[in-house]
């Protein structure tokens, strides 16, 4: 039973880790109809840029907390910025292409950002320090749910009440929305459409960056190639739930979190990424729509 | 005459928005057949239901090609349809612009010809011939249409009108017993609209093709068409000789609203 | 004034891409030592190249939109150059002379690392072909095609290390294996959207490589298979050095007969309708196009090559792992068929030995291979979609209504 919990426990950690990635896939899947292949890119530069911040103010002597708030912080505005610049140089002269062409753009940005990194930075894995400190009351059930775990999983809530309030009731929101459901419409009534176009990639670049900085700190190594794999079971988590919806990202998130998490506890720990895969790969083919998506008609 | 199609209390539903509503109607053979009504009446869902894009809720599509074959046809693919011999055009063209004009219409019979991936590599005899054909049918088409200057042109680099016509060549060359058209006539100037007129006359005369046309421009409806049917909100209204729906009542209330029927 | 202001622009973007890569390109930190290095000389390159490169991008930006509103068809009846020399005889002739004896002679004058080399991008030619017949002619997204590529290279693997079956015997069966596999996995996804297609492909060719992985009974894992027999010349084991020549010469009978394939495939029936169904899906099935068998004929069949460079591939390095079928792999036979141009043959040769052959022997760019990569599917995507060669339709000759069905391109 203790080891069920665990399993439940970790599954719901990897799931609040897909579901912030994810929902940057489906923000701007929502609003564009574009994969941004380049997010998982995002995630791994806003880790690195985490570790790098945290590594210097170490050196400089700041405290734990202070390292953890200002290393996030940098991070996210980092990860923010270069989801804008992305977007303004490989997808916005491409708006009116036809579909394929932004799709292998984003390819494109997506294996020019890994090996920028790899570059610039290194192939080898980085430890990543622990930049969550352990609560005390924690201690008791440090063995199935460590303090970094349930931070991840505070944050992510916490992230998502925030988001789905802005958009519910924020004026941007109601704009992100309505470009959503008609792009050609929204400008028309005034909406400056490639604003909220780089909003929308700003707010999911941060909230990949801060799923970027958490899931680090839990494993306690970074490389390069992170984000690629995260990018690919994040987008799984997206279609699972249904891409375009905010709660299906989240829905899916957690799906696939505990689908990993029950398949390596219970079968094996090999095929640990084949499962997403394979689950991705099913869900298109029996559910393209995902679970909480509405299939379109195809209009002629 | 006898009916060479006759849909049956047809119904299309998309979510709580019932967009044709338990429609019947007949198409006889080498009839022009207008159908009418204000715009988001559901005549191009009509269309899109009898050539297999969309299923229809309720009712049934049922077809007597004269070459024989009878049968419904609810159900079958786009595909399956055109090779039984329903062809249609796009309301918005969609031709493929990035063939030439010959491509474009030697798509047109490729459900008509058979070579396979063997054939197109040691190009035999058969394949030689076949090809040949098509090449030669694709043109003698376009003669047809009076588009063939064009012949090696890209699609889409044709001026609107001879877009529209080359729609028209390309669903001609799948060898349909009944023709869709729908607004043929949108965004044509009056002289491409009055050579159009000539061209679907001239296509039901010489070919013994059945056509049932969405059209807008209603010099030509009137000038062109055998029958009117006419529908509003999902539902046939009103149907006869052009002389009869001009004076219908019903009709012009639709198209008009209620305080100029006389 | 335009000048300032151009000036300007050019300078808040240099001072915004300084700002952008300055954690990742200018600190590095050596966890281990606990040090932290600053390379501030890589902020002076990204500052000066992002003010140089903000200058270009913007003027090739505006090239682009004065040529979209320029008429599209005067754009079209200029021919290329390279189309121009094909037209031309007198040009075409001793074209082809000249690279007939260069590819004779080559083995000859170079040595065995040259000519592996160029081996090498023989087989990206036929890899990009094959990929070209998929995400070229058809439009179909295909970013697994990798999968297949290893499919070919296990299957003789395998089969010679188990059964000690050579080459000749299982050239047919990779090739047949990677239509198995094409069909196997087309034949549920090909019904997706074009970018889900994308995604599926993907995962598929994630799925094959980490089962290779890790299924160590039936793969032997990351360790991959060794001493796999080169091919046989007429039954005889030839030396390294004539294996060597022997198979750049099979690679380019290879490369030859695959041109030779798609050319013809692509003015068929069925190329055709590949084409047409890349334009549109939906014209095409209301043309009477069966939608799911045209594609599965097109993603079998570049399956069916990846499988038989696969074999190939296996039978030249004599030894294959999992790490040779990652998803870079794919990227990199993308970028060749996006660089040369979707659907034109000559251009996906021109790009396949461009992007092969420049990082050979520049070694100062082998190291930016992938950055450069990733930079091309950008830029071409955004500057250059029809890519250096674009794809050109066959034309016919009409005299009256006499046909001489002549291929003028």
């Amino acid at each position: 039973m203790e080891y069920f919990i665990q399993l439940f426990l970790g599954g719901l950690t990897r799931g609040s880790i897909y579901a912030l990635i994810a929902l940057g896939y489906t923000m701007v899947y929502g609003i564009i109809e574009l994969i941004n292949f380049a997010h998982g890119e995002i995630y791994t530069i806003g880790a690195f840029t985490a570790l790098i911040t945290a590594s210097v103010l170490t050196l400089y002597g700041f405290n734990e907390i202070s390292i953890l708030i200002l290393a996030s912080l940098v991070a996210v505005i980092y990860s923010s910025a270069y989801g804008f610049t992305i977007e303004k140089i490989a997808y916005k002269p491409l708006r009116h292409a036809p579909r394929l062409s932004p799709l292998i753009s984003a390819i494109g940005m997506s294996v020019f950002l890994q090996n920028y990194v790899l570059l610039a930075q290194t192939s080898d894995f980085l430890p990543f320090p622990g930049l969550v400190p352990e609560f005390q009351f924690m201690k008791k059930y440090e063995h199935i749910f460590s303090s970094t775990e349930l931070m991840i999983f505070l944050t992510t809530s916490v992230v998502m009440i925030i988001l789905t309030l802005v958009i519910k009731f924020t004026k941007i929101g109601k704009a992100m929305r309505a470009t959503a459901q008609d792009r050609k419409m929204a400008m028309l009534v005034g909406v400056d459409v490639n604003r909220i176009v780089s909003i929308t990639f700003i707010i999911g670049s941060a909230l990949a960056a801060i799923g970027g900085v958490l899931i680090a700190s839990h494993i306690g190594q970074i490389n390069f190639y992170i984000g690629f794999i995260a990018g690919i079971k994040a987008f799984t988590a997206a279609v699972l739930g249904g891409i375009g919806s905010i709660p299906g990202a989240v829905l899916g998130g957690f799906i696939l979190g505990w689908t990993e998490s029950f398949a390596t506890g219970y079968v094996s720990s090999d095929y640990e990424d084949v499962f997403a895969f394979a689950l991705l790969v099913l869900i298109l083919i029996f559910r393209p729509a995902g679970i909480l998506g509405k299939s379109k008609a195809q209009k002629v | 005459m006898k009916p060479v199609m006759e849909i049956k209390k047809l119904t299309v539903d998309f979510g709580g928005l019932r967009a044709v509503d338990h429609l019947d109607l007949d198409v006889k053979e080498r009839e022009i057949l207008a159908l009418i009504g204000p715009n988001g009446a559901g005549k191009t869902t009509l269309f899109n239901c009898i050539t297999g894009i969309y299923a229809p809720s309720e009712g049934s599509v049922f077809i007597s090609p004269p070459g024989g074959g009878t049968g419904t046809i609810n159900g079958l693919t786009p595909n399956i349809i055109t090779r039984k011999g329903i062809t249609r055009t796009f309301q918005n063209i969609r031709l493929f612009p990035n063939m030439t004009v010959l491509e474009n219409v030697m798509i047109g019979r490729h459900c008509r010809t058979r070579a396979r991936i063997a054939g197109a590599v040691f190009r035999g005899k058969a394949t030689e011939r076949e090809e040949k054909a098509t090449v030669e049918h694709s043109y003698h088409i376009l003669e047809k249409i009076g588009i063939s200057q064009y012949v090696n042109e890209f699609a889409g680099n044709l001026p609107y009108g001879a877009q529209r016509l080359l729609e028209i060549a390309r669903a001609l060359a799948t060898e349909p017993f009944l023709l869709l058209l729908d607004e043929p006539a949108a965004g044509m100037n009056p002289q491409e609209t009055g050579v159009l007129d000539a061209l679907i006359s001239k296509i039901r005369d010489e070919e013994n093709i059945a056509i049932l046309l969405i059209e807008h421009d209603m010099r030509l409806v009137m000038s062109i068409s055998d029958r009117i049917a006419v529908m509003d909100y999902g539902k046939k209204i009103a149907e006869g000789t052009p002389e009869e729906i001009r004076n219908n009542p019903v009709v012009i209330k639709a198209y008009l609203g209620e305080e100029f029927v006389a | 004034m335009r000048k300032l202001s151009e000036i300007k622009k050019s300078f808040l973007a240099s001072i915004w891409f300084m700002f952008l890569t300055f954690p990742i390109m200018v600190i590095r930190v050596n966890p281990i030592e606990k040090v932290v290095e600053w390379r501030w000389r890589n902020m002076v390159f990204v500052g000066v190249g992002s003010f140089i490169l903000s200058f270009v991008w913007r003027y090739m930006i505006r090239q682009k939109e004065s040529g979209l509103k320029k008429n599209r068809a005067d754009d079209r009846h200029k021919t290329p150059f390279i189309q121009r020399v094909r037209e031309e005889r007198r040009l075409f002739i001793p074209l082809i002379a000249v690279l007939s004896v260069l590819g004779v002679s080559f083995p000859f004058i170079f040595s065995a690392y040259q000519v592996n080399i160029m081996t090498t991008a023989l087989m990206y030619v036929v890899l990009g072909l094959g990929l070209n017949i998929v995400v070229g002619l058809a439009g179909l997204l295909d970013l697994g095609y990798v999968a297949f590529y290893a499919v070919g290279a296990y299957t003789y693997g395998l089969l010679n290390h188990h059964f000690g079956l050579g080459f000749w015997a299982v050239l047919p069966a990779g090739a047949f294996m990677g239509a198995l596999f094409g069909i196997l996995l087309g034949f549920p996804v090909l019904r997706l959207r074009g970018d889900y297609l994308a995604i599926v492909t993907l995962g598929f060719g994630e799925i094959i490589r980490l089962v290779l992985e890790n299924w160590n009974d039936f793969s032997f894992g990351p360790s991959g298979i060794a001493n796999i027999d080169r091919p046989s010349f007429f039954g005889a084991q030839l030396s390294l050095q004539n294996a060597t020549v022997y198979i750049y010469f099979l690679m380019i009978a290879i490369a030859l007969f695959t041109v030779f394939v798609v050319n013809r495939l692509q003015n068929s029936r069925i190329g055709r309708a590949w084409v047409a169904l890349r334009e549109d899906e939906i014209a095409c099935e209301a043309m009477g196009i069966d939608k799911t068998k045209t594609k599965l004929s097109a993603f079998a069949l570049g399956a069916t090559w990846a499988g038989m460079m696969g074999v190939l591939f296996a039978a030249k390095t004599t030894f294959i792992n999992p790490a040779s079928f990652t998803f870079l792999e794919s990227a990199i036979i993308l970028s060749i068929v996006v660089l040369g141009g979707m659907g034109s043959i000559t251009g996906v040769i021109i790009g396949a030995f461009v992007l092969i052959l420049l990082p050979e022997y520049l070694r100062a760019f082998s190291e930016y291979r992938m950055l450069l990569f990733g930079a091309i599917l950008v830029i071409m995507m955004v500057f250059r979609p029809q890519g250096i060669i674009s794809n050109v339709r066959r034309t016919y000759k009409f005299a009256g209504i006499n046909i001489s069905g002549e291929q003028s391109k």
